[in-house]
């Protein structure tokens, strides 16, 4: 809790509240087939200690907006707008030479796929050891130490030994620890994990969770954690960010989103979700229709094609104009608060029991 | 490893006699090689007779090619068609082409990865598209047309360099016909290399380097460029043997004394013991060059132990 504390202390920047706080951000790529509109006018915040959930089905633009925080996306072919600001400093303007003293050091990422976002060619061990090296200008025996006491932290056993594998000689649960002990070599005080256990079974998932969950109490740092399983964010965020074609619909605390959520496609995502106590017979309710495409996203409401509710809606309003997400617990939909109050006792809650 | 490399040779054995022994043949159908020991003149048949009983030649070919590898393995190959034995020949003319053939290496290696690697982070940049241009063009163009081309600019017009290379051949000498001899290679390892990078570019674990907070120097170097040298030291080890046998066009135009030139000669001459001699040497260079190639691939990438 004194974290949370220091940034209250800390001079208030213009504006936001949080220790990281992206507003109106907007990403897009150009491509042969004409501009992709990845983010759409994002804002959220996010403060120390806390940890902010953002789900949404692929390519809603959740992996982009957390990589472009870091400033790895293609300068080439990506154009931003927006501000992104970190402890009060903006990262959209900020020089590639200032961006590399933060990433790794000030902000961290635990990448989705450990096979492949690890070097194949160095050991673990020296993997680690570079960014200790490069930003707190350690010694390498200063760094191998730490690095040790980070693969320790993370639960490799015989870390001193397994300093010197490749990771290949790592299983897949090994590896996504490693790539965290990696991400937390310097104390990121702001950490994106983009999926991190997805590509794991659920024992080492749960692990995992609770190793983040641990960290993220002895050092306070603030969490990213990007899913598309409401299950995982259920036990790990604090609070929920659901996006849609790249913008938010909803937004809020983890309990009040899952509990009672208000707008359509949260309502969707959660039907799509088997239960394990739940009525062998039960059909499970996925959402019609795909994401659609950011090239030439649908006009007004982005998710009006796929709504079941859009004719409560009077008029063309879904098609037409872009209901917008006011600030704190909201959603972004046209139905009124009544209508979705009875829609979701009358047709989705009994779904999901 | 050990036993791998044990293995490794034994498997060159009947590599090597196969070879030799291919090549043996196709020497003996060619041609007569007492027609070629009198020279312009037609052989008397009663010496004809006599010199075919003194070189074997009138044992079958089998027994021939026997003897003659016995005799290699004692280390005589035999003597050329100037009386000078095939050993003494092998002696002055190797040196010569393995200093042609390492400079042509260094600028495979220096030129060719330097562009590579430029060209790969520069994708469809001017840059690029104008290296890949000079790259098609040299590739197209056969190299006795560049080598003659630099020769006459270099060497006549301007008189940058001497026409033609002296018979000690020192490497300042050879750095012209180095760079002809490396020329299609060199484009080879540049599209290579660009390829290569412009790919690893994109991949997860670049991405993570620059996600530590890595200096792009650093990424490129450490965590791009080690991968990405895989395929191109695989084709610069198999051009190795290729550049010391095939530089039979650059050694003529440039005059240079080497294995290349020794050959023709011993074509011309149809001289067995020449031809079978070097080419025996050189499928033992590409041999050694094969199995170095693939010991590299073990330092380069961990993943690959052998056992």
């Amino acid at each position: 809790m004194t974290t949370l504390t220091k940034t209250e202390d800390a001079p208030a920047p213009t504006g936001p509240e949080g220790f990281l706080s992206v507003r109106d951000l907007k990403v897009r790529f150009s491509t042969e087939d004409g501009i992709v509109k990845a983010v759409d006018g994002l804002s959220f915040d996010v403060e120390r200690g806390r940890t902010l959930g953002i789900v949404g089905e692929s390519g809603s633009g959740k992996s982009v907006t957390n990589l472009t925080v870091l400033g790895l996306h293609s300068p080439r072919t990506t154009t931003i707008e927006g501000e992104i600001l970190l402890d009060g400093k903006e990262l959209v303007t900020a020089t590639e030479r200032e961006l590399e003293r933060l990433r790794g050091n000030k902000m961290a990422m635990i990448f989705q796929d450990p096979l492949t976002a690890l070097s194949p060619y160095y050991t673990v061990g020296r993997q680690l050891s570079e960014p200790y090296m490069k930003h707190r200008g350690a010694s390498k025996k200063e760094a191998k130490d730490r690095a040790i006491q980070m693969l320790e932290k993370v639960g490799i056993p015989q870390p001193k030994v397994r300093f010197d594998d490749y990771p290949h000689q790592f299983s897949g649960g090994m590896r996504q620890r490693a790539m965290i002990a990696m991400a937390l070599m310097c104390d990121p005080e702001l950490l994106i994990a983009d999926e991190p256990t997805t590509a794991l079974d659920v024992t080492v998932q749960a692990q995992i969770l609770d190793l983040l969950k641990d960290l993220q109490q002895e050092f306070g740092s603030a969490i990213v954690f990007i899913t598309h399983d409401l299950g995982v964010i259920s036990s790990m965020a604090d609070d929920l960010l659901v996006m849609y074609a790249g913008r938010a619909v909803e937004r809020g605390s983890v309990k009040e989103v899952l509990r009672s959520p208000k707008h359509p496609y949260t309502w969707g995502l959660l039907s799509s979700m088997p239960r394990l106590d739940g009525d062998i017979n039960q059909a499970l309710d996925p959402i019609p229709g795909s994401p659609p495409s950011l090239l030439n996203p649908p006009s007004g409401c982005p998710f009006h094609p796929r709504c079941a509710f859009k004719d409560q809606v009077a008029g063309d309003l879904c098609s037409q104009e872009r209901p917008t997400l006011a600030a704190g617990r909201a959603a972004a939909c046209h139905l009124t608060a009544e209508q979705k109050q009875t829609i979701f006792i009358d047709k989705i809650q009994p779904r999901l029991r | 490893m050990g036993r791998y490399v044990i293995r490794r040779l034994l498997q060159m054995i009947p590599v090597f006699i196969g070879a030799t022994l291919l090549i043996f043949l196709m020497v003996n159908v060619m041609g007569d090689p007492i027609a070629g020991l009198c020279g312009d003149r037609q052989c008397d048949p009663a010496t004809a007779a006599q010199l075919e009983k003194e070189f074997g030649l009138d044992k079958p070919v089998w027994q021939q090619y026997l003897t003659y590898m016995g005799n290699v393995f004692t280390g005589d190959f035999g003597t050329a068609f100037n009386g000078q034995p095939v050993t003494e020949l092998m002696a002055t003319a190797f040196p010569v082409t393995i200093r042609l053939t390492i400079i042509a290496i260094v600028f495979e290696i220096v030129i060719g990865i330097t562009l590579g690697v430029v060209t790969g982070l520069r994708r469809g940049r001017p840059v690029d598209s104008g290296v890949l241009l000079v790259t098609l063009v040299v590739i197209s163009v056969p190299t006795f047309v560049t080598g003659l081309l630099l020769q006459l600019l270099l060497g006549v017009k301007w008189g940058w360099i001497k026409p033609s290379v002296s018979s000690d051949a020192t490497f300042g000498e050879l750095i012209v016909p180095g760079l002809v001899l490396a020329s299609v290679s060199l484009a080879y390892v540049t599209r290579l290399t660009r390829t290569s990078i412009a790919e690893n570019k994109r991949s997860d674990y670049v991405r993570t380097a620059i996600a530590k907070g890595l200096p792009r120097r650093r990424v490129v170097t450490r965590h791009l460029l080690r991968n990405s040298l895989i395929p191109v030291v695989t084709f610069i080890g198999t051009d190795i043997g290729a550049l010391m046998g095939g530089a039979i066009v650059t050694e003529r135009i440039f005059n240079i004394h080497g294995v290349g030139f020794q050959l023709y000669q011993g074509i011309l001459r149809q001289n067995t013991q020449t031809v079978v001699g070097f080419v025996t040497v050189l499928v033992l260079v590409f041999l050694v060059a094969n199995l170095l190639v693939d010991l590299l691939y073990a330092v380069l990438d961990p993943r690959i132990r052998y056992a």
